[in-house]
This record gives structure tokens, C-alpha cells and sequence, in this order.
């Protein structure tokens, strides 16, 4: 994301050419707009944690959109009452194991199709990211229904795993394609072996790589829904399933539900916050090459 | 003392020596393309080739209630059904194809915006960053809960924004016209950043020397983007379709959360994913489920290729 090219500087225009209204108005213009973008993106998100700090009689209360007294009361009823950090536990357990094995195979497959350009075996891999998931569920379903394993976390890890893996295989490749061949080729000629060379000095030098990948494959992982939705047993719940208790026919808890949502999306958004970096290099991955 | 312990660090260190290789290590070795690339592609493989088979055989069976039961085989029944179906599936494929085609253009369009907006550096672009970021990684059911509360017709707070203005209180997605569109809404507003940033990259990593060379030759900011920015820009915009493409003909974390199972009372926004799910987990209709599954799928494939080819035939050019 870094600019190389500076911008010229303001003394390198003519100062006696007129510059047109549109020149001369757009840092004006441009601050509103980015304001506006920045409020319209924010917004909802402020308005789900001030919703989650009301007490249900002053959600329904519109004098007290912004000011109101607030309260922990929905968070502790959510962690404590309906066992919600259990949910946490659960999805953080499959994110991580699904990414964590998604890596192990991932990588050193990236590696090879990155270097041996095996366009069609990548494709392969990519089908995954173009199939609706619907569409493997119920397969799914039956046979792991039959080995008896929908309820348990292999199940989902496994599913998981299929959410991450096309991801870091897509992210690795574009990675292992930018990095030179000559440093592995110079660690051959002094004797290691292909995989050596591999193992001691191209794994080393992609860690930033991994890390994008990773840290992408948790995102996707943590907010998947609708693997988790078939696959998941009451134990194994994660927390985009368990949110859906507080929805009931008749009323909904909104505080609690607004409190629970907070508690999915707020550690995410801290994940996100810490590795901005490595999340946008990862989100647009391949796509500059065209 | 210091010798014996130098020893085995310094053999690692200093490779040259030649190394007594064993005779699976040589075959690893040689073997190493498919080594390496065999374990992942054979777990996507299995779990994606086994599936997709038994879902074409399913749709052409009459396998409903069990996926356990017995299933007759019925040829084309199922295909002669959907096709057919005028009440389900036509609309489903029309809000499929009308939910894609909205969001992605209204995506792009905005995303380029967003795009233009954070493209030279200014005051401040750490901050925007984060907020671009942010509902990008948000877990869409968990937006979907969220808008549901500001889309609530008594007490959703969009009710009150747009009372400041006079504009009387929408039912949003509580109407049977409009559910469709306010879920379109909640879409772009979560997916927009990602295009915003994959066009973002495309702009940094443009050459600045046609930009220089327009302006030179006195073109206007408009005139500069319009001939010079966006045709330099199509690869990229074309990779953001693709990619946004693919996952809006799926949305379903969004449509689940906000309306429920089979997208609401009168299935107002139910898409061909939705309808699918509704039929093999709702209802069990494992056969007719899978025929749709097929079509849909085949639908993708099709918009797939009608956007990869375009690019294919350009770059030839």
C-alpha cells in the first residue's frame, strides 16, 4: 500500500495559471466526503454497542438515541446466562485449528503450484471459494451423519478448513510468485536439498506472507455461519449460530441480541484493528496483477 | 568442550558438506511438486467431487424426507418441475440475479468513489483505514442482527433519520417490497470497503506517467479519470466484479439473519441459495433442492465465464 510516487510539489504548478473550480474546491469537497464515509461506515456499528449498553425500555425510548444511562446489565445476562463464553471458546477453537491446519496444508501447496505453475491444480483449490456451500451440506451431512461426527469439533474444523484453505492457497501463490527464485537456487548450489531450501530459507521469508493468510482464513473462519448452522451440535456451537437465541417468534431481546452481536464483532474488529495491514495486503491479493 | 559443541551447529550451518541423503528423503526430493500440492488438493477434492456428484445424482432422483431412504431414479422430472416452477424458483433466480446485479453495480460505483477519495495521501488516512476496514470483517450475522434494529419499523433509529426529513416511516424490511431492497442496502454497506480496497490497490499501483502526460496536455480531473484513470483501471474493476460477484450470488448469512428461514413470511427475499437451503434443511426435498443447487451452480459457472472471457479475449488484444 505504500506510495512510491510523491506527489509534486505545490510550487511545481504555475502560480500565475488559473486553476479551475473543481481544482480549487476539492480539498473542501473531498474532507465532506470522506466525513460522510467515514460516519455512514461507522455509524451502524456505534448504534449496535449504544443499543447493547440500553436497558430494553430505553432502546424503545427515540429521545434516547445518544443519551441514556448505560448499563452492562445485557453483556453480563449474555456471558453468564446463556453460557455465551462457551461460544466463544468454541469459535475461537475451530478458527484457530481450521487455520492453523489450513496453513500446514496451504502453503507448501501455494509453493508448488506458485512454481511449478500448476494453473489447473490451483483451479481446483479455487473451485471451493465458487461452489455454493448449500450444495455440499447435505452430502455433508449424511456422511458425517453416519460416522457419527456432526455435533464434535472435527466436523467443523473440517468445514472450516474448507472456508480458509482456497484463501491462503490464493494469498501464498501471488506471495510465492513476487519472491525471488535466485535465493533459494544459491542455497541448492551450497547443498541443501529442494526441500531444505524450502524448509530453511523460503518459509522463513514468507512469515509476513503466512500472517496475511492466517490472520484472513480466522476472519472467514469466525464469521462463518452457515456450515456451523448444519454442522454444529448444542457443544459445539459458535457464535454466529448462538446469536440466534434471542430471536424468538414472539418478541425479541434486543439489548441482549445487540450484546451478543458486540460479542461476536468486537473481537474480530480488535483483530482487524492491530493487523490492518496484513488484512488489506491479503483482501487484494492477486488483484492489482489483473 | 567448545569443539564437541560447535561440532553438529556448524555441519547444520554450513551446508556444503555433502549430505548423506536417505534414500525417502532423494524420493521426497524428486517427488516434491506433488508432495507438496497432492494434500491440499485431495481434501478440497474430496469434500467438494464426492458432494457435487451425489448432488447430480439427487436431482434426478425423487429423494425426499431421508436422504436414508430408498430414492427412485426419475430421469428429468425434477429439471421438467423447477423449470417450470413459476411461484418459487423463477422469482428466486430474478432476486438472485437482481440482488447481484444491483449490489455489484452500486459496490463499484461507490468503491471507486471510496477508492478516489483515499488514493493521494491526506490528514487523517489512518482513521478512514480503520473505518473502511471495520464492516468488512464485522460477522455479517451479526450486521444483519444489527440492521434488523435500525430497520425495525416502530423503533429502528432509520425510521427516525429520515422522520428529521420529513419523509414518513418505512416498514424497510418488514414490507413485502421493500424487504428485498433494504437487504440490497445492508449488503453494499458491508461490502462496498472490500471493493473500495481491491480498486485501491489497482489505483497505487498504477504508473503515474500517463496521469503526468494528460495533464500536460491540459486535461481536467473529470477528463483524467474518464480517459486516462478508468480505462488503465478495467482489469482491476473486472477482478472486484468477479470476485464480489461470486459471493453476492450467494449471500445468505445477511438474508438468514435479517428474515429468517425461507426469507420471510411471503418469501420476499428469497434467493436461489436461500431456496435451496430452505429446501434440503426446511423441508427435506433433497432431490428437487439438488436440481436447483445444479441450475444455480451451472448460473454461476455462466457468469463466471462471460466475465472471464471478456478479460481473456482483451488481454489477447
Amino acid at each position: 500500500m505504500a506510495r512510491t510516487t510523491p506527489l509534486p510539489a505545490a510550487g511545481a504548478l504555475p502560480a500565475t495559471r488559473r486553476r479551475p473550480l473543481s481544482t480549487r474546491a476539492y480539498p473542501a469537497f473531498r474532507t465532506v466526503a470522506l466525513v460522510v464515509t467515514v460516519v455512514a461506515l461507522l455509524l451502524p456499528l456505534i448504534w449496535m454497542v449504544l443499543a447493547s449498553l440500553k436497558t430494553n425500555v430505553d432502546i424503545y425510548d427515540p429521545s434516547k438515541s445518544f443519551v441514556f444511562a448505560p448499563t452492562f446489565e445485557n453483556y453480563v445476562n449474555v456471558l453468564t446466562r446463556n453460557n455465551y463464553f462457551v461460544f466463544v471458546v468454541n469459535s475461537f477453537w475451530v478458527a484457530f485449528v481450521s487455520t492453523l491446519l489450513s496453513l500446514v496444508l496451504g502453503v507448501p501447496a501455494a509453493y508448488s503450484m506458485s512454481r511449478f505453475t500448476m494453473h489447473r491444480s490451483a483451479l481446483v483449490v479455487l473451485m471451493a471459494r465458487v461452489i455454493p456451500g448449500v450444495s455440499l451440506l447435505v452430502p455433508w451431512y449424511y456422511v458425517f451423519s453416519n460416522l457419527r461426527m456432526v455435533g464434535g469439533f472435527e466436523v467443523l474444523i473440517l468445514s472450516h478448513m474448507f472456508v480458509a484453505l482456497p484463501l491462503i492457497v490464493y494469498i501464498m501463490m501471488g506471495y510465492f510468485d513476487s519472491m525471488p527464485l535466485e535465493l533459494e537456487e544459491s542455497a541448492q548450489v551450497d547443498g541443501l536439498t529442494p526441500i531444505g531450501a524450502f524448509r530453511r530459507i523460503t518459509l522463513p521469508l514468507s512469515v509476513a506472507g503466512m500472517a496475511t493468510a492466517g490472520i484472513l482464513a480466522f476472519i472467514f473462519s469466525w464469521n462463518n455461519f452457515m456450515f456451523a448452522l448444519v454442522l454444529s451440535g448444542s457443544k459445539t456451537k459458535t457464535l454466529p449460530v448462538a446469536i440466534f437465541d434471542f430471536v424468538s417468534y414472539a418478541s425479541i431481546d434486543w439489548g441482549g441480541l445487540m450484546a451478543a452481536a458486540t460479542v461476536v464483532t468486537l473481537p474480530i474488529m480488535v483483530v482487524a484493528l492491530f493487523a490492518q495491514r496484513y488484512i488489506v495486503s491479503g483482501l487484494t491479493a492477486g488483484a492489482t496483477k489483473g | 568442550m567448545t569443539s564437541t559443541t560447535l561440532e553438529p551447529t556448524s555441519a547444520q550451518a554450513a551446508p556444503p558438506r555433502p549430505k548423506p541423503t536417505s534414500a525417502f528423503s532423494a524420493w521426497a526430493n524428486r517427488h516434491r511438486k506433488w508432495l507438496f500440492a497432492a494434500p491440499a488438493m485431495i481434501f478440497v477434492a474430496v469434500l467438494i467431487i464426492f458432494p457435487l456428484v451425489w448432488t447430480a445424482w439427487l436431482s434426478l432422483t425423487d429423494s425426499h424426507g431421508s436422504v436414508r431412504a430408498a430414492a427412485k431414479f426419475i430421469g428429468l422430472q425434477n429439471y421438467a418441475t423447477v423449470l417450470t416452477d413459476t411461484t418459487r424458483f423463477w422469482p428466486a433466480v430474478g432476486r438472485t440475479v437482481l440482488f447481484t446485479g444491483v449490489v455489484l453495480v452500486f459496490e463499484v460505483v461507490f468503491g471507486m468513489c471510496i477508492a478516489l477519495l483515499l488514493w493521494r495521501p491526506f490528514k487523517g488516512e489512518r482513521w478512514v483505514r480503520v473505518a473502511v476496514l471495520l464492516p468488512l470483517v464485522a460477522t455479517p450475522v451479526a450486521v444483519g442482527m444489527m440492521w434488523r434494529l435500525i430497520f425495525d419499523p416502530n423503533i429502528g433509529f432509520a425510521n427516525q433519520v429520515i422522520g428529521w426529513f420529513g419523509i414518513p416511516p418505512q416498514p424497510w424490511l418488514a414490507g413485502q417490497e421493500t424487504a428485498l431492497w433494504t437487504t440490497m442496502f445492508i449488503d453494499v454497506w458491508q461490502w462496498t470497503p472490500m471493493v473500495a480496497l481491491i480498486l485501491l490497490a489497482g489505483l497505487t499501483s498504477l504508473s503515474e506517467e500517463p496521469q503526468e502526460a494528460a495533464k500536460i496536455d491540459g486535461a481536467s480531473t473529470w477528463q483524467r479519470f474518464w480517459f486516462v484513470t478508468l480505462p488503465l483501471m478495467m482489469p482491476t474493476v473486472i477482478v472486484a466484479i468477479l470476485l464480489r460477484g461470486i459471493d453476492a450470488l450467494k449471500t445468505f448469512d445477511i438474508l438468514y439473519a435479517t428474515k429468517g428461514k425461507g426469507g420471510g413470511s411471503f418469501n420476499e427475499v428469497e434467493t436461489l441459495n436461500v431456496y435451496a437451503y430452505g429446501l434440503s434443511f426446511d423441508y427435506n426435498q433433497y432431490g428437487v433442492s439438488s436440481t436447483v443447487l445444479i441450475l444455480f451452480f451451472l448460473l454461476i459457472i455462466g457468469v463466471m465465464w462471460a466475465l472471464t472471457g471478456r478479460r481473456n479475449k482483451k488481454k489477447e488484444a
